[in-house]
């Protein structure tokens, strides 16, 4: 409890509250609590106490700037003095001129009411914020973590109107291929045969037709010559003719990166014959297709399978692989094609798919 | 005399119905084949579905391979298309097996009646199929049906005429 001293006049603020926020200063009459006043902590020069003595109780006197121009109304509108008493008749001195000097020496009034700003990636001092302990440290992965999302974001905006760029490509090429089609607006039929190259040079395939494996794109092309001179020695090696699960494994295990999507293989492989190379993509009757030697003779290899089944009188499609040291597929395959010349047939039981030499 | 088996009932693939369609057709002819000289042997005249499957015929217990129920139907359908066979029953449970057409059994009698300067007699079925005479024939123990049809092929050819008289059927040789 205090009492508000003015050395010139005594007012009725007697006994009350004196209480302290980050900003003011403020004291409530004790009886009347809606007379309140208070002051602003930026008025406030300097402080000091005065130790109680005998009849004299402890005090705080607070020294202030003069009064500001736009001063809210307050019980004197100007005073001689520039200081005020706060005077502690019970207690709470000590603690109120603890906590005032905290106050005054935060200076909470002057933070802006934004918080402090993140510091950017630029310049390694930049936002240095002081920082202790574990709390320290996560603060530095968080911005650590921040920063490189950030970069991320950025990188992949280049990538994203790229993309959109690429859409809005397409889109033409598109509406232009529609146009040559439909032969809607003035293009000559050099122009069309120019546009359709350039499409193509594009990698875009022919528009028209939309058979990719008929036209050949360019990369495809290249694929398929590539798979030309790499397929050579594998395909020997396995007496001439691979599955085409065998080729995309053989292949993509070799490139390491940038591996073929099994389309792409596919498309590239149906180019073999057009091209002049010497594989061919042959298609059984079951669906297997197998990329094989051009120099690689079914007749020849029936011919053997059938000296193979006579000479083992009959031969499962498995004993066939294992002689042959094929895949069981192609083994069976090559089997079932002899069964389909006539020279094999078939015996088919709860032992399994046998085949004998055909002596009917 | 034991039943001389064709070297196609000990080859395995000889119980598979072939895909090939060629090699298919010769597995068939030969099933056909050894069925009717089977029951020729056996003097079978009917057979029933069900029962064939055991029958040594469709099953060499030998090499451990039986014809499937699918292919013994395959099989009986090719006799039937070559006049071998006839159902009995709407469920082709049971079959006739004609491993002589009757025409071919009317030939044979014919064959023996002109033989026997026996033109122009009359004779009873029962002396046909069961007489005395007949024994040494082929046709001797042939079931009446079978040698009624035969008889009726023959009188399509004009060579015969059924009669009927006071016991029974009769025919009468031209």
């Amino acid at each position: 409890q205090t009492a508000l001293q003015s050395q010139l006049l005594k007012a009725k603020l007697d006994v009350g509250v004196v209480l302290l926020s980050t900003h003011r200063l403020l004291w409530r009459d004790q009886k009347n609590h809606e007379c309140c006043i208070c002051i602003h902590l930026s008025q406030i020069i300097f402080f000091e106490e005065q130790a109680a003595g005998i009849g004299k109780s402890a005090k705080i006197v607070i020294h202030l700037h003069p009064a500001p121009e736009n001063k809210e109304p307050g019980p004197y509108q100007h005073s001689k003095y520039s200081f005020i008493k706060l005077s502690f008749k019970e207690h709470g001195q000590i603690e109120f001129y603890r906590r005032l000097t905290e106050e005054m020496t935060q200076k909470h009034w002057e933070n802006t009411p934004v918080s402090q700003p993140i510091p950017t990636g630029i310049g390694p001092k930049a936002g240095r914020t002081r920082a202790v302990g574990i709390v320290g440290i996560e603060r530095k992965l968080e911005k650590k973590r921040k920063e490189t999302d950030k970069n991320i974001s950025e990188a992949f905006e280049d990538l994203s109107k790229l993309m959109e760029k690429a859409k809005e490509m397409v889109e033409v090429s598109k509406s232009i291929a529609n146009k040559i089609k439909d032969k809607q607006g003035d293009i000559t039929e050099d122009e069309t045969i120019r546009f359709k190259s350039y499409l193509l040079s594009m990698g875009i395939a022919n528009p028209v037709t939309r058979e990719t494996h008929g036209s050949g794109t360019k990369y495809h092309i290249q694929l398929a010559k590539q798979l030309g001179d790499m397929l050579q020695a594998p395909l020997e090696e396995r007496g001439g003719m691979m599955t085409l699960t065998e080729v995309y494994c053989l292949v993509n295990r070799a490139r390491g990166m940038e591996l073929l999507s099994p389309e792409d293989l596919v498309n590239a492989c149906k180019l073999f014959e057009s091209l002049k190379l010497p594989l061919r993509l042959r298609v059984f009757d079951s669906g297997v297709m197998v990329v094989q030697l051009q120099s690689h003779s079914e007749e020849e290899m029936i011919a053997s399978a059938l000296d193979n089944v006579s000479d083992k009188g009959s031969l499962t499609a498995e004993e066939f692989a294992k002689l042959l040291g094929l895949s069981v597929l192609l083994a069976k395959e090559r089997l079932l094609l002899a069964e389909k010349m006539g020279h094999l047939c078939r015996d088919d039981s709860v032992e399994g798919l046998r085949f004998y030499p055909n002596l009917f | 005399m034991s039943f001389e088996w064709p070297w196609q009932y000990n080859f395995p693939p000889f119980f598979t119905l072939q895909p090939n369609v060629d090699t298919r057709q010769k597995q068939l002819a030969a099933w056909c084949s050894l069925v009717l000289s089977f029951c020729r042997h056996r003097k079978l005249y009917t057979l029933d579905v069900l029962e064939a499957q055991e029958s040594p015929v469709f099953n060499n217990k030998k090499i451990e391979r039986k014809l499937s129920v699918e292919a013994i139907q395959v099989v009986f359908e090719e006799l039937r298309k070559k006049g071998n066979l006839e159902w009995l029953d709407k469920n082709k449970s049971r079959c006739l097996i004609m491993w002589r057409r009757p025409e071919e059994w009317g030939k044979l009698i014919y064959q023996w009646v002109s033989k026997n300067g026996m033109v122009n007699s009359v004779f009873t079925l029962y002396e046909l199929s069961n007489g005395d005479d007949t024994e040494k024939e082929e046709f001797h123990g042939l079931e009446d049906w079978m040698l009624l049809r035969s008889l009726q092929a023959l009188q399509a050819e004009g060579k015969a005429e059924m009669i009927t008289m006071d016991d029974g059927k009769g025919v009468k040789f031209f």
